[in-house]
């Protein structure tokens, strides 16, 4: 498929797109440099400076849509970044549809979420410095989505690594805070690494890393080249999105304060791998091999997530796997190509909303109830949360996929795309992605029920629950409105807006007549959610009970983390010990011997140094010997 | 009878050295007839005038490229460049000489010829401004080397070693504090210096019965006719060299370094360490590079095992030292071997990286010395290194100098010794010799231990009862150590112009 892309520099109002990531890491580093002097006006800032960049990113996305449909794309090189030999990477930023539609995410969904947080974060002697690192991870996240080549994508990409890192250890005196910080870092370094490397490998064979010149040279590549650049791609991707087999870190990332896990482990930064490859479709649809590797990661992530979810108890850890299953569905869309790229991406924004209403929702959940996270000492909370209720029950309509809400209409087109694929695959995915609908509908109800509805099952300190500030309620029911109509909103729009990064649409033959694949999705995702409930309406034991095989399974993570213990961390810890000890008896004796050698040397050969005249001449005397000697035997030929 | 023609004589080439000769003879008579409380002033404002005077010669000559005076002075780039360093060094080695106001008197005793120990001795340690003849002899000292740099004949280069090498004996011997120390290292080194003087006075023979002259030119031509014997070449070569060697304190011929550096004043070390080292680099380079250049394939492998032998001691004794002047002084005999491994070399690159090392080295051996001045306590210096433990809680800045100028010997980037190294290190593998550059770069290793083992006292150890004090520089000592540290900053983070400056004067006339 030979595809040229051509970026059209930036003019106009669209000069300024660089204060969009400026302005949030200006007000970073002055959250971090004036220290306590900003405490008490600091957060104030982070959210102003959030609210400009998306006050400007409106106008950037307006000034976008007006230019005619063909160059609706602003190319930016600020300067030069770095220029060794042949290798020129320029500080250049893109700004083109689907960019635009991220600036307004992150920035709009960013802003509400910074707004929630001065609530949530209200009685935290580190408040400053919490808005300081969510400024820099937007400013960071901006940058991922915004830059031209990789290497800028590659900046941001580490630079929310850095700030989610950050963020997820915040409460640092909590050791399940830094050890969860601790094994997001270092999945991410597996993924992050394969990203590094695809770049190495792209300037290796096309000696660019630009977009435009990527893109416009991958056709020359042979496909083994696409295949394994794009499995790189693939494993950056998966980790920063918490795919299979990289998943583990994000539930554990839930370690954070709530906003955290809202914005960055939900709503933007872990997308940024749907993002990548989305970006990245010229490499993808190169390459069939590499889109099924794709589909199956997603279809297999996507499953995985929904049973492990609909086995756990912690309100925040339910919505993770949630997160990490409905990431699963873009991985699955972005997969199939085509026009399903930009489906994924519908999915992505739809989801940003509802999963980080959701959230914010759990956020204010346990503000009332003394960071409670048990769903088992939750029950009949309707009663006295009543806007977080109605909005939790919003987003919990729109991500189970009930028509009209927003969740309907992103994830039944992915859905159907999936049955489109042209061979037997399209049974196999396409059912993996409508039972997939099904448990989620079954998971989600079950949270819901058992945190609003049934007994109250609270503990002995919880006895009066009560609602959340007027200024975290605010963004719940902006992010609620969102969750109900976004989706449809977006369908058609966005799809049509992104037809410059995509493409087309093209309607392919599907396996099932797509009428009876809506009604059959409709129809597990009531079953899911009547089936949960009529299990739960009445509540649920206060412990965990002993279950069968699957459940077992699925509160341990399907064995992930044991397997992960088991290929990774044990071989690692005895080869790390192998070399310890490698290092003390072998290279340390060698060294200690050679220094112990030299020192006894230094200490024999000062005794040579009498202080006696006569002594040194006579060594004076021996040198002179020798040298007269030397030269003369060279004379006489005896040494040459 | 035949008519003596006088030589025709080039004044203003001369004239650097004829300002110092001149204002050495004044300086003289100026203590015959200055009244006792202004001497000190008056020497060391007259002093201070000559180098600076015959600086300013130097730099109005910087085009000159001539031999004068009957071929016995080659006044050529690498001379004028040589005699530039020696007096910008020897003008911060005079600021450390001048400096009055961190010991009552000065380093120097009043009248070194009361025996030691005596009630008169005892009464000038505590009250007697010192001696100021110092100066006289510091700048007699300068003139011999810069003499030595441009002799161009064999007889002027010994009548300059001596010129220059009599007056160090005495400047030695001068210490106020630890006499008996200082007098033996003075006669040390007058003992050894005159056995080596020896030496190259009988090579001299030896070379003018192989070449029927004395002149550098002479000896070069005569080096390219093979029907001269070749046992007066070599044994003439050998020992010319060892003359030089021993003033260039190149092992085995070092043995005297670490007792004389340890003996002299303090000052007079690092005006050795500094400037004796320029002059003494300068006739090897000289003397190799112009008279026997034709024999080079003879020679490298022999000085090259020299230079290797004198890296490993200077290296491996350095370790045990405990004293901190006997430290430097080991380091001081590893970077001659440095600088042998740069002028073997033998070549424009060679020439030009060892002037610049001879400048950096220069500069960050005077800042070491001009703090070892100023850790102190009652019975003055106090050098054994287990008295420096912990100096960075009490003075950080000056251990921070300290550390610093270690950092430079070490050759660590961003300082003077890094860039000097590589250069000399480039040089000598372009050069071919690179079985040098590997010792060279082992023993850099082996010498990071000892510097870094003082930094590791200097800011890990406790501070003890007895760490002593660091007395408070006087201007001048400031001046020399703010001097030295910037120079070694310079080097290292600009080296640029100095080394354009070596390339263009590395080019003898013959």
């Amino acid at each position: 498929m030979e595809q040229t892309v051509e970026y059209a520099s930036a003019t106009g109002a669209l000069s300024g797109i660089w204060l969009l990531v400026a302005i949030p890491l200006a007000s970073a580093a002055i959250l971090l440099l004036l220290g306590k002097r900003a405490d008490k006006w600091g957060h104030w800032l982070g959210v102003l400076a959030v609210a400009a960049s998306f006050v400007l990113g409106l106008v950037f996305f307006i000034s976008l849509s007006g230019l005619e449909e063909g160059q609706r794309s602003a190319q930016q090189s600020l300067w030069d970044f770095i220029a060794v030999g042949n290798l020129h990477v320029d500080f250049g930023l893109l700004f083109d549809p689907l960019a635009g539609v991220f600036v307004l995410l992150i920035t709009g969904v960013g802003s509400l979420i910074h707004l929630y947080a001065v609530g949530y974060m209200e009685h935290d002697p580190g408040r400053r410095k919490f808005f300081a690192y969510f400024n820099l991870f937007v400013a960071a996240m901006l940058l991922l989505v915004l830059g031209n080549n990789y290497v800028m994508l590659y900046f941001g990409w580490e630079g929310v690594g850095l700030a989610s890192y950050l963020l997820i250890s915040f409460w640092t005196t909590r050791p399940s805070a830094a050890t969860a910080g601790k094994k997001a870092f270092l999945m991410n370094r597996v993924g992050d690494a394969g990203l590094a490397i695809g770049i190495f490998v792209m300037f290796a064979t096309l000696g660019t890393t630009q977009y435009d010149e990527v893109f416009g040279n991958v056709s020359a590549l042979s496909s083994t080249t696409v295949l394994i650049l794009g499995l790189l791609l693939l494993l950056g991707a998966a980790g920063k999105s918490g795919q299979f087999p990289l998943h583990a870190w994000l539930p554990d990332a839930m370690e954070g304060p709530t906003p955290v896990s809202a914005l960055i482990h939900a709503a933007t930064m872990v997308t940024a791998g749907v993002y990548l490859i989305a970006r990245s479709n010229a490499i993808f649809s190169a390459n069939t091999t590499l889109q099924v590797v794709v589909v199956s990661v997603g279809a297999l992530t996507l499953l995985m997530g929904c049973i492990i979810g609909a086995a756990k108890d912690d309100i925040k850890r339910v919505l993770a796997w949630s997160t990490v299953s409905q990431i699963g569905y873009m991985f699955l869309g972005v997969g199939l190509g085509g026009g399903a790229y930009a489906l994924a991406i519908i999915h992505l924004l739809a989801h940003g909303f509802f999963k980080a209403n959701m959230f914010l929702g759990a956020g204010s959940v346990m503000h009332g109830m003394h960071d409670q996270v048990d769903i088992r000492r939750f029950g009949g909370l309707r009663k006295y949360m009543k806007f977080t209720w109605l909005t939790f029950g919003a987003g919990w309509l729109a991500i189970i996929g009930i028509p009209p809400l927003s969740g309907y209409y992103s994830k039944e087109p992915i859905i159907a795309s999936a049955f489109e694929r042209g061979d037997w695959t399209a049974w196999l995915f396409g059912w993996a992605a409508l039972l997939g609908a099904g448990l989620t509908a079954f998971y989600m109800t079950r949270l819901f029920v058992l945190t609003f509805h049934g007994p109250e099952r609270y503990t002995e300190d919880n006895k009066h629950p009560h609602e959340s500030p007027f200024i975290m309620t605010v963004p719940l029911i902006l992010l609620g409105l969102g969750s109900l109509v976004a989706g449809y909103l977006m369908h058609t729009s966005v799809a049509d807006w992104l037809v410059p990064v995509f493409g087309e649409h093209e309607e392919h033959h599907a396996v099932m007549p797509h009428g009876v694949i809506n009604i059959l999705g409709i129809a597990l995702t009531v079953l899911g959610a009547g089936l949960a409930w009529l299990l739960f309406r009445k509540g649920t034991a206060l412990e965990p009970q002993p279950a069968g095989v699957v459940v077992t399974a699925a509160r341990r993570n399907l064995y992930t983390d044991a397997i992960n213990e088991a290929v990774f961390e044990r071989p690692g810890i005895y080869l790390t010990r192998a070399l310890v000890f490698l290092d003390n008896k072998g290279i340390d004796g060698l060294v200690n011997g050679i220094a112990a050698g030299i020192g006894g040397t230094s200490g024999r050969l000062r005794r040579l140094q009498t202080g006696f005249v006569r002594s040194y001449a006579l060594s004076m005397l021996t040198g002179a010997v020798l040298v007269v000697g030397a030269f003369l035997a060279i004379q006489l030929g005896w040494l040459a | 009878m035949e008519d003596l023609k006088l030589p025709g004589i080039d004044y203003g080439a001369l004239l650097p050295m004829l300002i110092l000769f001149g204002a050495a003879c004044i300086g003289i008579l100026l203590e015959a007839f200055t009244p006792r409380r202004s001497r000190q002033v008056v020497q060391l404002s007259l002093a201070f005038l000559a180098v600076t005077a015959s600086f300013i010669a130097v730099i109005f000559q910087h085009d000159t490229r001539k031999i004068t005076i009957g071929g016995a002075v080659a006044v050529d780039g690498p001379t004028l460049f040589l005699q530039g360093s020696i007096l910008v060094l020897g003008l911060v080695s005079l600021m450390l000489i001048g400096e009055r106001q961190i010991e009552r008197g000065g380093p120097f005793v009043s009248q070194a010829a009361i025996t030691v120990g005596s009630q008169k001795d005892v009464k000038q340690a505590g009250d007697q401004p010192g001696a100021t003849e110092v100066y006289p002899l510091t700048i007699f000292a300068l003139g011999g080397m810069l003499l030595f740099v441009a002799a161009n004949d064999l007889l002027t280069m010994f009548i300059a070693l001596e010129v220059f090498s009599l007056p160090l004996y005495l400047l030695c011997a001068l210490a106020r504090r630890r006499r008996l120390l200082s007098q033996e290292a003075a006669l040390k080194y007058f003992l050894l210096g005159s056995y080596a003087s020896a030496f190259f006075l009988f090579g001299v023979a030896l070379i003018y019965g192989f070449s029927g002259g004395i002149a550098l030119g002479q000896v070069h031509a005569a080096v390219a006719d093979p029907q001269r014997s070749q046992v007066l070449l070599y044994g003439g070569l050998a020992l010319i060299a060892i003359g030089l060697l021993f003033k260039a304190a190149l092992a085995p011929f070092h043995v005297w370094t670490p007792d004389v550096y340890q003996g002299a004043p303090t000052p007079v070390t690092a005006l050795m360490a500094a400037c004796t080292k320029v002059a003494a680099f300068g006739a090897l380079l000289r003397i190799l590079y112009v008279a026997f250049d034709g024999v080079r394939w003879d020679f490298q492998p022999v000085l090259g095992t020299i230079a290797v032998l004198t890296m490993l001691v200077g290296a491996i004794l350095a370790i045990t030292q405990t004293d901190m002047k006997r430290l430097l002084a080991y380091s001081s005999v590893a970077n001659a071997g440095y600088l042998l491994v740069g002028v073997l070399a033998l070549n424009e690159e060679g020439l030009s990286s060892t002037m610049f090392y001879l400048v950096a080295y220069g500069f960050a051996v005077l800042a070491a010395f001009g703090i070892v001045t100023l850790v102190r306590d009652g019975d003055g210096e106090a050098t054994h290194l287990a008295r420096w433990a912990g100096l960075g809680r009490k003075s950080p800045l000056v251990a921070a100098a300290f550390t610093f100028i270690l950092l430079a010997f070490a050759g660590i980037p961003l300082t003077s010794g890094f860039t000097a190294k590589f250069a000399v290190f480039g040089a000598a593998v372009e050069g071919g010799q690179t079985w040098l550059v590997v010792f060279g770069v082992i023993t850099s290793m082996l010498l990071a231990f000892p510097y870094l083992r003082v930094v590791v006292l200097l800011w890990l150890s406790e501070p003890s009862e007895t760490t002593p004090t660091v007395s408070i520089p006087g201007f001048l000592t400031s001046a020399a150590l703010v001097i030295g540290v910037a120079a070694t900053f310079a080097l290292g983070v600009v080296p640029a112009p100095l080394i354009d400056l070596t390339r263009d004067a590395a080019q003898f006339v013959r």
